[in-house]
């Protein structure tokens, strides 16, 4: 193999499998790529207009890396061999420059996203937003709507078009509630109440899941979230299950149960007895003291 | 008597039953061998009981391979469950056996096969690269590398005897507590990185001591070769970074032993504390590994080149720029954990900040081969293929540092492939090249370059395609550390693809492993002489073997390019030798290692009485160490023109 | 010469070298600190700092530390000057101190964990004890230096070795001082100021 071989194969090499793996991708379902809600939707147009923007480095060291490689190998008597040069000052100020110039617009850029998608922020809306309190067991999921005074296990049922405040916490190990096709994703840890404000703007079933480890059913946690094309089927849905026979309860007593590590993946519908049972989950691990650790409860200190 | 260390401590898997098997079968082959051949006492007094650099960097690198292969088996495992087993359930690796066995694989690539090498290759290379003979603290240096040993051995005791953490590799709390992780895995974890830790503090300060102060005449710090100095910044950022980590596994230690509330979930316990800390520390630790894989590409294209290394000034800026802001970037790691919109956005901006000087040094490696003379040995496309991997690591690091792109990638596949590009593209491949670029100089011989160049296109297409589906495989979803999923999502044709790219991986490995044996077996034919790639610094001034002393004469540098210049000028070196002192061998460093070992395997089994008396053991055993009297020993100057005359008449 | 020549270089070595090292030590000091700091009001229905700590003793071992300080560098400086009993007395009085404050640390200990309020009642107990306890553990530690130090003086004498050791000691004791003055103020002071 001559050496230029070597040089071409490096470069070529990852752009091929790299097409061959985007290729193979594309036939596939790719929720961060094919967004359900304007944060997913934000969220993938960062990843676009970062990845343009860093080909203006990554073009050049891919190019330059081939080129020089091939033109300055040693067999090739007739380039330029200056054995003694140690650098050319304005060249090293261009590529100063550029990283920083490149940098400085992105930091802009990540400032204002940074505001504008944060999670503890809700989202402006004109339509009255559905709140939904999220607790992460060991290992299903838990989904409360306080207001609709329901409870449901490993699915979680929403309208299209609503803003769906969540605040989520854990009752065991820190978890995260992530749902790809809506984006952000955000830890659950005990004794705290994180905030996640995400919507979908499309009917449709999306899969979420956590994405941190926490024990040997975490593979197991993922849910399904259902997207019901308008706040009137929501609403109707809710009634249809007040309505029914209310045989399965949730208040304190019962959750002290239903919350012990289990593998059971089924999905549950549950009256909700207790609306402040969430609350409750948060503060059962903050039986400190003295009102410092208020800001521990409700969101987190900047 | 024992502690909580019962018969059911053995492992009862089938798996583990034959790691474990096949692992002892194979030391007592060894030990068998070792006896019957009678090598016990040369391996004592020629090897374990050493205070030469040069001889404990070869046993911080045997002892990273040996990792490497363990840890290379782990993920095999993980891979073929991911690729083959994880749509059916009926696996023969049960999720708590997966996630023991992933927690194995991060703590051991990070701690004893990165940090192994990198120890390993500074203490090869530093002191000659500055010309000098010895390190600043020969003892404890040797301290320093059995308690990595001590670590290393904890680490793998649990294999055998009860279970390891499957918690993940920086086993985040409250998981990693008492109530969520009761045995004794999550004990393991905390005591063999602390041992291990300290052992690599202790040789930050040893090797910051060394380049400061025993660098050759005239070498002052803007004419050091550029290895040294990225080893000086990642020296710098050991000495910052693992007091916290001591401090870190010391209070969760203290949570699972003494029942404390550092970082319980209860009690007023605060796990996001833990995370802070720990990646306080576990940021700046990946550029305490990338930062001197840095400084071998920096030394291999120069060489390489046959041409100076453009922008040296730069090179160093660069350094620190990146030393500095690696300790203000740690929030990164966990953007999704709520804090404000400010604070992300302003750890985001650091984070993309690091790209700037890694960018510069990209530039400069690629513009100091623009009208140099460039010839494509192996160390050379191990840099090619670094430059290429790296930049899309570095563009995918680029993404997750914008806090918006995070929160939709985060503990995904994407964020295992970019920092495995990061690591193995960065670290891995950098360590490869310095083995095929300074292996000659140790050993006489050159490896065998057919057989690595097939090395190297197996690493470099078995890394591409067991990376690059994950990135895709993050996009779709797909969340790391994941045992099982549901065969309808679409991931398995990736996952395949991943477990294929690992087995090229291994067929690389294996190709390392032959590379090694042929090159041995035919040493007479790849002979080469001191000086084989026509290289700059000081190493390459000494004789092949080095003698014990490195240097006989301590002439004065006079440039940056210390050996180019005098070959160039024809210098000749001086002759006129004096008597050198060289430290005489210990076996403090041995005996420290094994107490420390005691200390560990006694706290996590709560065996109190051992824990007592190897703890003592410890103490006395480094009072005693720092009375010794017969610390040195003489080589006459007549010894040394002997000597000289032995390794250099050869070929004149 | 050549000799007093390389003692320098070493000397230089071991200082430089154990600067260092006390700086890793501030490092892992400080990380105790920061921890203490967020879990200062974290009692989880336990006692606070100011329900605990008994300012008469604290002062008591502030002004004890600060002694043993002194009087090791009154060791320090009759070694300057050769007097060797003096220095030992000095020496002997920095050992009776540090020992005296350990005693009264340990008391301390043992009666908050007498009265069910040990380090595993609450996270801000954990965090004071270790806190104060891994400076009481570096205190034990000079501790055992100083008679490995007499040791030494007994069996060789004032060695250029002894002599370097012995500076070093003192730097660590009064770095010891220095935590412990911050140990005094961050815990103690603003603990019962609340």
């Amino acid at each position: 193999m001559k050496s230029w071989h070597a040089v071409v194969a490096i470069i070529l090499l990852p752009i091929i499998i790299g097409l061959a793996v985007f290729a193979y991708a594309s036939t596939q379902h790719v929720p961060v790529f094919d967004p359900q809600g304007s944060v997913g939707a934000h969220e993938k147009d960062l990843i676009l207009f970062t990845l343009a923007l860093s080909t203006v480095v990554v073009i050049p060291v891919f190019l330059m890396l081939g080129i020089f490689a091939w033109r300055y190998r040693d067999t090739n008597h007739k380039a330029a061999y200056t054995p003694d040069a140690e650098g050319n000052r304005w060249l090293e100020l261009l590529w100063w420059g550029i990283p920083i110039a490149i940098i400085a617009v992105l930091s802009v850029v990540t400032w204002v996203s940074t505001h504008a998608l944060d999670p503890n922020k809700p989202l402006e809306s004109t339509v009255k937003p559905l709140n939904v309190q999220v607790v992460a067991l060991q290992w299903r999921w838990l989904f409360i709507y306080p207001e609709q005074r329901i409870a449901s296990v490993n699915e979680l049922v929403i309208p299209a078009g609503t803003p769906v405040n969540f605040r989520i916490t854990a009752d065991g190990p820190m978890s995260a509630l992530w749902i790809p096709s809506l984006g952000t994703q955000v830890y659950a840890m005990t004794g705290m109440s994180s905030k996640l404000s995400l919507i979908a703007d499309h009917t449709g079933t999306f899969r979420g899941s956590n994405s941190n480890i926490s024990g040997t059913g975490y593979s197991d946690m993922y849910f399904n979230v259902k997207a019901l094309p308008s706040r009137q089927d929501f609403d109707s849905w809710v009634k249809a299950f007040n309505d029914r026979p209310k045989h399965e309860h949730l208040d304190l007593d019962q959750y002290l149960t239903f919350a012990k590590p289990t593998h059971d993946k089924s999905v549950q519908y549950l009256h909700l007895h207790d609306v402040s049972l969430y609350d409750e989950i948060v503060s059962k691990y903050a039986h400190s003291d003295s009102g410092h650790h208020s800001s521990k409860h409700e969101g987190h200190e900047e | 008597m024992f502690g909580r260390l019962t018969l059911d401590a053995l492992p009862h898997d089938p798996v583990t039953i034959g790691g474990v098997a096949g692992g002892t079968v194979g030391l007592l082959i060894i030990i068998a061998a070792m006896t019957y051949f009678k090598k016990w006492g040369w391996l004592w007094r020629e090897w374990l009981t050493s205070l030469d650099p040069k001889k404990i960097g070869v046993m911080y690198i045997v002892v990273a391979v040996i990792m490497l292969l363990r840890g290379l088996a782990d993920v095999a495992m993980l891979r073929a469950q991911q690729a083959i087993f994880a749509t059916s359930p009926n696996s023969p690796i049960s999720p708590d056996l997966f996630q023991q066995v992933f927690s194995a694989h991060g703590t051991i690539m990070i701690f004893f096969v990165a940090m192994g090498v990198i120890f390993g290759l500074i203490n090869l290379i530093v002191p000659l690269q500055i010309g000098a003979r010895d390190v600043a603290f020969p003892l404890l240096n040797s301290i320093s590398f059995w308690l990595f040993v001590a670590g290393m051995v904890l680490m793998n005791v649990s294999l055998g005897l009860g279970e390891f953490s499957a918690a993940g590799w920086l086993a985040y709390p409250p998981l990693s507590e008492l109530a969520y992780s009761p045995g004794t895995g999550v004990d393991y974890w905390i005591w063999s990185l602390q041992i291990a830790g300290v052992g690599s503090l202790l040789s930050g300060v040893n090797f910051l001591i060394t380049i400061f102060l025993m660098r050759r005449k005239g070498m002052t710090l803007m004419k050091m070769p550029i290895f040294v100095w990225s080893v000086v910044t990642s020296m710098v950022l050991v000495i910052f970074a693992f007091p916290i980590l001591t401090a870190t596994l010391a209070m969760l230690g203290l949570d699972r032993l003494l029942g404390m509330h550092f970082f319980t979930a209860d009690m007023g316990g605060n796990p996001m504390m833990y995370v802070n800390l720990i990646w306080a520390w576990g940021h700046p630790e990946v550029y305490i590994l990338v930062l001197p894989a840095f400084g071998v590409f920096s030394e291999i294209v120069p060489v390489f080149s046959r041409k100076k290394l453009f922008g040296y000034t730069s090179m160093v800026l660069a350094l620190i720029a990146i030393m500095i802001l690696s300790f203000t970037v740690w929030l990164h790691h966990f953007f999704t954990m709520g804090a404000g919109a400010n604070v992300n956005a302003f750890f985001g901006i650091m984070t993309m900040v690091i790209a700037v000087p890694t960018g510069v040094k990209v530039f400069n490696w690629i513009f100091t081969m623009f009208r140099g003379r460039v010839s494509f040995q192996t160390p050379m496309l191990w840099f090619m293929a670094f430059v290429a991997t790296f930049t899309i690591g570095g563009v995918t690091g680029v993404l997750m540092a914008v806090p918006g792109i995070d929160f939709v990638v985060h503990n995904s596949l994407f964020l295992v492939a970019h920092f495995h590009n990061m690591i193995i593209g960065g670290v891995l491949f950098g360590a490869f090249a310095a083995y095929a670029y300074w292996f000659p100089k140790f050993t006489g011989f050159r490896l065998h370059e057919g057989l690595g160049k097939v090395a190297f296109w197996c690493w470099l297409v078995g890394f591409l395609v067991a990376f690059l589906p994950l990135y895709a495989l993050g996009f779709m979803g797909a969340v790391r550390r994941m045992d099982h999923y549901d065969a309808s999502l679409g991931w398995q044709g990736l996952f395949i693809a991943a477990g294929v790219g690992v087995l090229i991986i291994l067929l690389g490995v294996f190709f390392q492993v032959v590379q090694l044996a042929y090159s041995v077996w035919k040493r007479k034919e790849l002979a080469v002489g001191p000086d084989p790639w026509g290289g700059r610094t000081l190493e390459w001034a000494t004789s092949t073997p080095i003698a014990e002393y490195n240097f006989a004469t301590l002439d004065a540098v006079h440039d940056r390019d210390a050996y180019w210049t005098v070959k160039k000028a024809h210098e000749k070196l001086s002759a006129q030798y004096y008597d050198i002192h060289v430290p005489n061998n210990s076996g403090y460093g041995a005996l420290i290692g094994a107490a420390a070992l005691g200390v560990g395997f006694a706290l996590i089994w709560h065996i109190w009485w051992l824990a007592g008396v190897s703890m003592i053991a410890l103490i006395a055993l480094v009072i005693s160490s720092t009375q010794r009297t017969d610390v040195e020993h003489v080589i006459t100057a007549r010894e040394v023109a002997l000597t000289e005359k032995r390794l250099r008449g050869k070929r004149a | 010469m050549k000799d007093a020549v390389e003692e320098k270089f070493l000397f230089n070595k071991t200082t430089i070298g154990f600067w260092l090292y006390l700086m890793t030590d501030c490092i892992l000091f400080a990380s105790l600190f920061a921890t203490f700091a967020v879990l200062r009001h974290a009692t989880a229905g336990g006692p606070s700092g100011s329900q605990i700590f008994e300012m008469p003793l604290v002062m008591a071992e502030t002004i004890i530390l600060l002694t043993s300080s002194f009087t090791c560098g009154l060791a320090l400086v009759a070694l300057k000057a050769r007097k060797i009993t003096q220095m030992v007395v000095a020496l002997a009085s920095t050992y009776i101190l540090g020992a005296a404050f350990l005693t009264i640390e340990i008391s301390e200990f043992a009666k908050l964990i007498g009265e069910g309020n040990g380090p595993a009642h609450s996270a801000f107990l954990s965090a004071f004890f270790t806190l104060v306890g891994t400076h009481g553990l570096h205190i034990f530690m000079g501790l055992l230096w100083l008679l490995v130090l007499v040791a030494m003086l007994m069996r060789r004498g004032i060695t250029s070795k002894w002599v370097r050791q012995m500076t070093l000691f003192a730097l660590f004791w009064h770095f010891l001082d220095l935590v412990w003055i911050f140990i005094f103020t961050v815990v103690y002071l603003m603990g019962v100021a609340k």
